[in-house]
């Protein structure tokens, strides 16, 4: 089936390539005979008729993408998660401008989806210590917690961890793992 | 080499002293008996004396003893070597030398450690002694039965030998605890990729290893009881941090905090009746809290909006050392276990200071994590001089010292060998061994 859809396809294609050439080239070089088709002898091909073409492309992308992540799992959800991480500094809980545009777009994620909830996990590099680091994780976690409390989050939805250092996303050991690992992580545990 | 060996004077006692002991509990300790003899020990040059631990003599010629006898001596030089207090003999030296058949026709004529072996009815007879050949000066002798295997014997005779000689409290019998993830076993339901992590403890030198908890989830920062019969430690089992304990010899768990914040880093206090630990649940960063064992009557000792946190007891258990941001980065402070009077600073020269631990008498230091460069490494400062002494300088990351129970030696995690392992070192930064070797393994904690 599918098959032979695609060698309609291609068949229509090939056409539709030949109609288009010959009636809407902007600028057709003049006078220029277009080369024929080349065709086998004796093979006739069937007229060709422009509608199904187009028809594929009907599909409005809107809905069908609010749809899936309505219908989604939340390991789906959490996989590529709407939510963006929250980036720190080094030994650092504060909020950069680019956490608070982060966090901006969380909320507006999280107003959007109004019933989902959310755990929010403090993670730290590994040139902190493995004991201070559970502290700062979660001092990490409830930064990003209380800014989206701010903008009318309600608490209710949003829980933190912290897992200082024993989770780290990029297991190397140079600033550019230890960048990723510095994060208050959005996990969507309920939707 | 310790020097003091040369003026050590040992009161020895003409004969052997012999007590019946099962070794799997702890023996009492011999009473005290009245020097006979003052013997100077002192070998040719002015030299300590090497002394041999060769094989112990297999009374009963079954193989099983045969191996007995040999796994006692091996076991009990390295326990004796690991203490530093005499100067031995490799064992490879003697190995060629035949093995006696009785005490009396040893080939040597020296100072020796040695022993007989010997099947009883269920179990074994083992006859420990260290004597001069020659001489017969024979100022150590202690008898053992038991069912135990040859690992617990040495242990045993490692233990009162140490403390008949030099009343040094050894310690063979103690043990490690510490997180590891080498099951690889991933956690269930998260997404990203992460391992469990589990509670481990082994002997004192790496061996018996084997896991306390197999809650396939995240275990961390456990910490001995002083009875060493119980491990308090985090597990994430429940979502947030929450402090269990494990009863390992009773196969029992207890939840001690529940619904109350995150709470860490918890440590049994020197009597073993309450618990320092760290928790988030006043609502703001974590504060140090003291409860009972059984998570009654929670205290708070800190309140301020800083970080409080990594809270040990002093050896007195009047007095906690913790951690505190409050003047930006980590620092470890001193208060009273009651939470009142002066919160006092220890360190004042570092930039980051973690984990603090403090020594068993007659030392008085804390030992600490200290951010020396792109890692960091283990410190201890004297309370009393204030005099700091680095332990390990830039191999790897170096964190979480934990005191021996003699003070003498601290275990603690690195990176130096690739993933993070366990190690042990000596209190002056001497005799390190690697004690782990599979999977990550961190946190570690003496038992008392």
């Amino acid at each position: 089936m599918i098959h032979l859809m695609r060698s309609i396809a291609l068949i229509l294609t090939a056409a539709s390539l030949v109609v288009a050439g010959a009636c809407h080239k902007k600028p057709a070089p003049v006078a220029r005979p277009m080369p024929p088709p080349a065709t086998t002898p004796g093979v006739t091909r069937p007229p060709t008729p422009p509608e199904p073409v187009n028809e594929p492309t009907i599909v409005p992308p809107e809905p069908v993408r609010d749809d899936t992540i309505a219908s989604a799992s939340l390991d789906d959800l959490n996989r590529n998660s709407l939510l963006k991480p929250v980036m720190f500094e080094l030994d650092s809980s504060e909020l950069s401008t680019a956490a608070v545009q982060t966090l901006q777009e969380n909320t507006a994620v999280l107003k959007k989806y109004s019933t989902w909830a959310v755990t929010i996990e403090g993670h730290c590099d590994e040139r902190g210590t493995a004991e201070y680091n559970l502290a700062l994780g979660e001092r990490r976690a409830v930064a990003a917690r209380a800014y989206l409390v701010s903008m009318g989050i309600s608490a209710d939805r949003l829980r933190t961890v912290s897992y200082g250092k024993e989770f780290p996303f990029d297991p190397g050991h140079d600033e550019s793992a230890y960048s990723k690992n510095r994060r208050a992580h959005f996990v969507i545990t309920a939707k | 080499m310790k020097r003091t060996l040369l003026a050590v004077a040992l009161a020895a006692l003409v004969t052997a002293t012999h007590a019946q002991q099962p070794p799997p509990q702890q023996p009492p300790q011999p009473p005290p008996q009245p020097t006979d003899v003052v013997t100077t020990i002192s070998g040719e040059g002015g030299q300590p004396p090497r002394i041999a631990v060769p094989d112990f003599i297999a009374l009963s010629k079954d193989a099983e003893t045969i191996a007995m006898a040999k796994q006692i001596s091996q076991v009990l030089f390295d326990d004796l070597v690991f203490e530093r207090e005499f100067s031995f003999i490799p064992r490879d030296v003697y190995a060629s030398i035949p093995a006696a058949t009785s005490l009396a026709d040893i080939p040597f004529d020296r100072w020796l450690v040695i022993g007989t072996v010997e099947k009883t009815g269920n179990g074994f007879k083992v006859d420990a002694r260290m004597f001069h050949v020659r001489t017969r000066q024979a100022p150590f002798g202690k008898e053992y039965s038991g069912t135990a295997n040859g690992r617990l014997y040495a242990h045993h005779i490692a233990d009162d030998l140490h403390k008949s000689q030099r009343d040094l409290r050894g310690v063979a019998l103690t043990r490690l605890t510490f997180t590891s993830d080498r099951d690889g076993q991933r956690m269930s339901g998260t997404i990203e990729n992460r391992g469990v992590k589990e509670i481990y403890i082994s002997d004192y030198d790496g061996d018996n290893q084997r896991p306390v908890t197999t809650g396939r989830t995240l275990n961390i920062t456990p910490s001995w009881s002083p009875d060493a019969r119980s491990i308090a430690y985090t597990s994430y089992r429940r979502g947030p941090g929450n402090i269990f304990i494990s009863n390992i010899f009773q196969g029992t768990l207890e939840e001690v905090t529940k619904n109350a914040g995150e709470n860490w880093l918890p440590a049994f206090s020197p009597d073993g009746n309450r618990i320092c630990f760290s928790s988030t649940r006043g609502g703001t960063s974590a504060q140090v809290y003291v409860m009972n064992r059984d998570g009654s009557n929670v205290r708070r000792l800190t309140n301020d909006k800083w970080i409080n946190t990594t809270p040990t007891w002093s050896p007195s258990g009047n007095q906690i050392a913790f951690v505190s941001d409050r003047t930006g980065a980590p620092q470890i402070y001193t208060i009273d276990a009651d939470g009142l009077g002066q919160v006092t600073r220890v360190t004042t020269s570092e930039s980051y200071a973690d984990r603090p631990a403090w020594s068993p008498p007659p030392f008085n230091a804390i030992a600490y994590t200290a951010r020396t460069g792109p890692g960091n490494d283990i410190k201890t400062i004297d309370m009393v001089t204030q005099k700091v002494t680095q332990l390990t300088f830039g191999e790897g990351t170096n964190e979480s010292p934990s005191w021996a129970p003699n003070g003498r030696h601290l275990a603690f995690m690195s990176t130096r060998s690739g993933k993070s392992q366990i190690f042990t070192i000596s209190r002056t930064g001497q005799d390190l061994r690697q004690i782990t070797r599979v999977g990550n393994n961190a946190q570690p904690n003496w038992s008392r």
